[in-house]
């Protein structure tokens, strides 16, 4: 009786188990976050299936994951698990802790020709390239960019066309877009987001006042560099000593609403999201390039394929195809416009397809013009743990708890700590 | 006391049971109508269930109600299954180490597998389990709850009826099915309802051990889905939020007194 | 008194083998759940422990390190931070809903009109996850559009965002939690009060007794014991509710909302650092097992349920 009881757990435990799978063709699995408002799982699944109708003998299954953290969590977790997957779509500044925990293979070993590599952006290749080895191919790549709301600033009196080109004429700008209905802001000049990505935005800043946030080798962050201080102490003025900002912490996710009910004239969001502005936007609104205070600049961002280790020599090939297909120009373009992201290489703003797109809609080319400026992404061992450090420090400037440069002490304090270990 | 209720009293108690149902009441209201309104509450809105098509149509819904359904259904076999065996030995067996046993298992009642994920995802692991609905179901299937609970019940259960039913020569095990458990009927259904309804909530646990649609449940679907980055839009979410309960209020609102006493009876030890 | 060896007298030999076999029946009938208990409770315990003690190099293989995570840990700002939100998180919801639970009850026990209804709009935030409970609450508190802020706006009031701001973000948690629980403990209340004996009332209004004084004199102190049980289980709940916490904050901003099993969560699959998650996982272990100690050497011995 007990025997038969047991065996019948166990036999209701293996069919539960068991995903039944006829192993004929390449099975692969592939991770990937939505960080950015539109379709995408819908854009994604398209895209599977074509390259699965044009190449029969591989099966990919593209598992959406959540955000980017959450992506990487579970990606790792898996590994950790035994059971990766087999490509992942992550931070290209996850390089590190990928390499650091084993989990992925460079790209040299698995393709015939390294030509590849030279089609894509250097900007978008830089954060991927890492001891003489390529570790990551660009995909949904970005910079930041500044959109604003040319109706507000026609009704606030300024010239609709132009949007401000230094941190200084931000600021101006935003005290003449700030609208009040007596104690109550219904539109204010400018927001800057610090949920999820605060670690982004304040290297943008920290870039534009002429500091670097980490070094090459990705064992050193300088976040209490008087620039990066400097730059931060700005971002909080935005709010708490000019009033053109909302005080308290601003939601990434909800940051593009603000912006399309016109509870703002300007945001800082990725280019990512410029088809989901455009497709919702009643309003006219253009794209600039972010303002400058030394110089321009944006960290670039954005994720892109990684392949892993624990794959199999036919899957890791398989995997490269899929890559190859999915990166080539005209999906490249097609993802560019379906999204915002940046196309990843330059064959990609030459198609036919693109070309006409961006004469109709200029917005959709200033990311890409703004990499001449771009510098790569803050990455560095234990990634994740430098992120939080930083998330935490922004959050606690921004909201009052502490001071720029205390939050950021206390930041880089917790960081020296985690990356010493990393040396 | 009872009887007599003073009106003030009574306004309150109506007050805070429209407090207490508002949020629900919004959530249908904003997933019934275009997103228009979601923020704005005109009575004159049109009635819609676009949302509900809208977020059944942008994820798999549909595999993660089977999934849900097939895990509750698969804890709550497992669990009624050696939670009966177990009180069984622990009301009517006197051995050795009993009650060294008993204290492990009510162990389980202060330190639930819910604040064991690190090593019990070790151990799923080890499994070869990652990924799976057994994987989620595994931690939970011997319930200190479940087991304690019937045992008390159990214990209750007249010796003449066991006394009889020996007699006519039936063993240990006829015994506790021919007796035991039909005369423990509430305790299951009690303990029933709260099993269920507490795995189809569950989440956080589900969230680390799965990674794909097949296994996700609707919990893990529904935050998958709702993270606020993809811009989906209220309405949709308050949809699909809805559809995730739904099961469970229905079945609440059918079986209210059914619930209320098996809450009652659960919890009164 | 059990069934096997319950029957007439029998030779000693022969009652030594049927305490045997007696023995052996019950471990059998133990061994499936016995053997899923220890899996999945006694060896992570023992494990958690174990690794706490450890550090797991790049190349897989564990190095002694003694106390030095606990040190660590000591150090650690964050964790401080989320043991102390967790207090608050329980003094924030524990007493309010235990109040509210109780007035809750007598209300429902009364023979008010309507009170099957009352006693369903109580109940019903209880049957709902509480991820959705989250995704709801979400937008009440969102700024400017959400229902808070609507309400605001009626009185002129501006905009505050809730979430994003560390003195009100833990309140707004706190404030949904107990809507979420105050009608789960509602319905210990109600069956400790049906168990009552309404002779004590009708007593009590014989003398004269005004209703208040009944209340905190006789009905109160008879319910001493489910206070208890209800709240321990509801601090119990507090250490591992952090469902809502992926969906409305991430533990922020600033680690403002975070709680203890949400860091450990964030430090073992985030971060993936699984021994110092261990040694976090040590001390919710240690909260815990005070709580069950108090529960079953102290409480239970002066208190009887049933």
């Amino acid at each position: 009786m007990f025997a038969r009881r047991t065996m019948l757990i166990a036999a209701a435990l293996a069919v539960l188990s068991m995903g039944a799978r006829p192993a004929a063709a390449v099975d692969l699995t592939m991770y990937y976050p939505v960080a950015v408002g539109g379709p995408v799982t819908k854009i994604i699944d398209d895209m599977v299936s074509r390259f699965e109708k044009d190449n029969p003998d591989v099966k990919v299954t593209a598992v959406y994951a959540g955000n980017y953290t959450d992506t990487m969590t579970k990606a790792m977790t898996a590994m950790k698990g035994g059971q990766p997957p087999q490509l992942s779509v992550l931070l290209s500044t996850d390089v590190f802790t990928l390499m650091d925990e084993s989990a992925i293979v460079p790209f040299d070993d698995l393709v015939s020709d390294k030509a590849w590599f030279k089609e894509f952006y250097p900007a978008f290749m830089a954060n991927g390239q890492v001891d003489g080895k390529t570790w990551s191919i660009p995909f949904q790549r970005s910079t930041i960019v500044l959109y604003w709301n040319k109706d507000a600033f026609k009704e606030a009196g300024l010239d609709p066309e132009k949007a401000p080109a230094s941190w200084d004429e931000m600021v101006e700008m935003s005290k003449k877009l700030v609208k009040k209905e007596g104690a109550n802001t219904t539109r204010w000049g400018v927001e800057i987001p610090t949920t999820g990505y605060g670690y982004w935005m304040l290297q943008a800043l920290a870039i534009e006042n002429g500091q670097k946030m980490m070094n090459e080798a990705g064992t050193e962050v300088y976040l209490t560099a008087p620039k990066t201080v400097g730059a931060l102490d700005y971002w909080v003025d935005l709010s708490r000593k000019h009033n053109i900002m909302p005080t308290g912490s601003i939601d990434w996710a909800t940051l593009r609403t603000d912006f399309l009910e016109g509870k703002t004239a300007m945001m800082w969001h990725t280019t990512g999201n410029l088809t989901a502005v455009k497709d919702a936007a009643k309003f006219r609104f253009g794209v600039a390039m972010l303002p400058a205070r030394e110089r321009r600049g944006s960290p670039t961002g954005g994720g892109s394929f990684y392949i892993f280790k624990n794959a199999s020599a036919e899957q890791q090939k398989a995997a490269v195809k899929f890559i190859q297909w999915m990166t080539a120009p005209e999906r490249a373009a097609e993802w560019s416009m379906k999204t915002g992201y940046v196309a990843v290489s330059p064959a990609a703003y030459k198609t036919k397809a693109m070309e006409d797109y961006a004469k109709g809609f200029p917005q959709a080319t200033v990311a890409r013009d703004q990499l001449e400026h771009a510098v790569p992404e803050l990455s560095v061992h234990e990634n994740g743990r430098i992120y939080k450090f930083v998330n935490d420090a922004v959050q606690a400037a921004v909201t009052g708890s502490q001071k720029p440069q205390e939050a950021l002490a206390a930041a880089q304090a917790q960081s020296d700590r985690v990356l010493r270990a990393a040396k | 006391m009872r009887g007599r209720t003073h009106p003030v009293e009574a306004v309150a108690a109506w007050l805070l049971a429209l407090i207490w149902l508002a949020p629900l009441a919004y959530a249908f209201w904003s997933a019934l109508h275009p997103a228009a309104y979601a923020t704005s509450f005109s009575l004159s809105a049109p009635w819609t269930l676009e949302n509900f098509a809208r977020a059944w149509k942008q994820a798999p819904f549909g595999r993660y109600y089977l999934n849900t359904v097939v895990l509750v259904t698969f804890i709550l076999v497992g669990q009624l299954i050696l939670s009966t065996l177990a009180a069984y030995a622990f009301a009517r067996f006197r051995f050795r180490g009993s009650g060294i046993a008993f204290a492990l298992v009510l162990l389980q009642l202060m330190i639930m597998p819910d604040v064991l994920i690190v090593e019990n995802y070790r151990a799923i692991a080890k499994l070869g389990l990652l990924d799976t609905i057994p994987a989620i179901a595994l931690p939970y299937l011997a319930s200190a709850f479940g087991i304690f609970l019937l045992r008390q019940t159990f214990k209750s259960v007249p010796q003449e009826l066991v006394e009889a039913a020996r007699v006519e020569g039936a063993g240990p095990l006829v015994i506790l099915w021919r007796v035991y458990v039909p005369l423990a009927r509430p305790t299951y259904v009690a303990f029933g309802l709260v099993s269920v309804s507490y795995h189809w909530n569950n989440f956080l646990w589900p969230l680390i051990v799965t990674n794909s649609v097949e296994a996700r449940p609707l919990t893990v679907g529904l935050a998958v889905f709702g993270a606020p980055e993809t811009g989906v839009d209220w309405s949709v979410i308050t949809a699909a939020t809805v559809m995730t309960m739904a099961p469970l209020l229905i079945a609440f609102l059918l079986f209210q007194r059914q619930f209320v006493q098996s809450f009652m009876r659960a919890g009164i030890r | 008194m059990t069934d096997l060896a319950a029957s007439s007298p029998i030779p000693e030999r022969r009652a030594r083998s049927q305490a045997w076999w007696n023995a052996v029946n019950a471990w059998l009938l133990l061994l499936p759940a016995a053997v899923l208990l220890v899996a999945f409770t006694h060896w992570p315990i023992l494990a958690t422990i174990r690794h706490s003690l450890f550090i797991t190099k790049r190349n897989g293989s564990e190095v002694f390190v003694g106390t030095d995570s606990y040190g660590a840990m000591a150090a650690d700002p964050i964790f401080w931070k989320a043991l102390v939100n967790n207090f608050w998180f329980a003094l924030g919801t524990i007493p309010t809903s235990i109040a509210l639970a109780l007035i809750m009850a007598v209300w429902v026990n009364r023979n008010m009109r309507g009170r099957g209804f009352l006693r369903l709009a109580y109940f019903t935030p209880t049957v709902l996850p509480m991820i959705a409970v989250a995704n709801i609450w979400l937008f009440f508190y969102t700024p400017d559009y959400g229902a808070l802020d609507q309400l605001r706006g009626l009185f002129g009031l501006g905009g505050w965002n809730w979430l994003g701001d560390p003195s009100t973000v833990m309140g707004c948690l706190i404030v949904m939690v107990i809507w979420k629980e105050a009608g789960f403990f509602m319905i210990f209340y109600l069956a400790a009060l049906q168990q009552l004996s309404p002779d004590l009332d009708e007593a009590a209004s014989i003398e004269g007794a005004s209703r208040w004084y009944t209340f905190r004199r006789i009905t109160f102190p008879l319910l001493m014991p489910t206070t208890l049980f209800v709240a321990i289980n509801a601090v119990i709940n507090s250490f591992k509710l952090v469902d809502h916490l992926v969906i409305m904050t991430k533990g922020g901003p600033n680690n403002a909302s975070t709680l203890l099993l949400y860091y450990i969560y964030e430090v073992a699959f985030t971060f993936q650092d699984s021994s110092y998650a261990a040694t976090l996982t040590v001390v919710l272990l240690t909260l815990l097992s005070a709580i069950a100690l108090l529960k079953f050497g102290y409480l239970d011995r002066r208190i009887h349920y049933q």
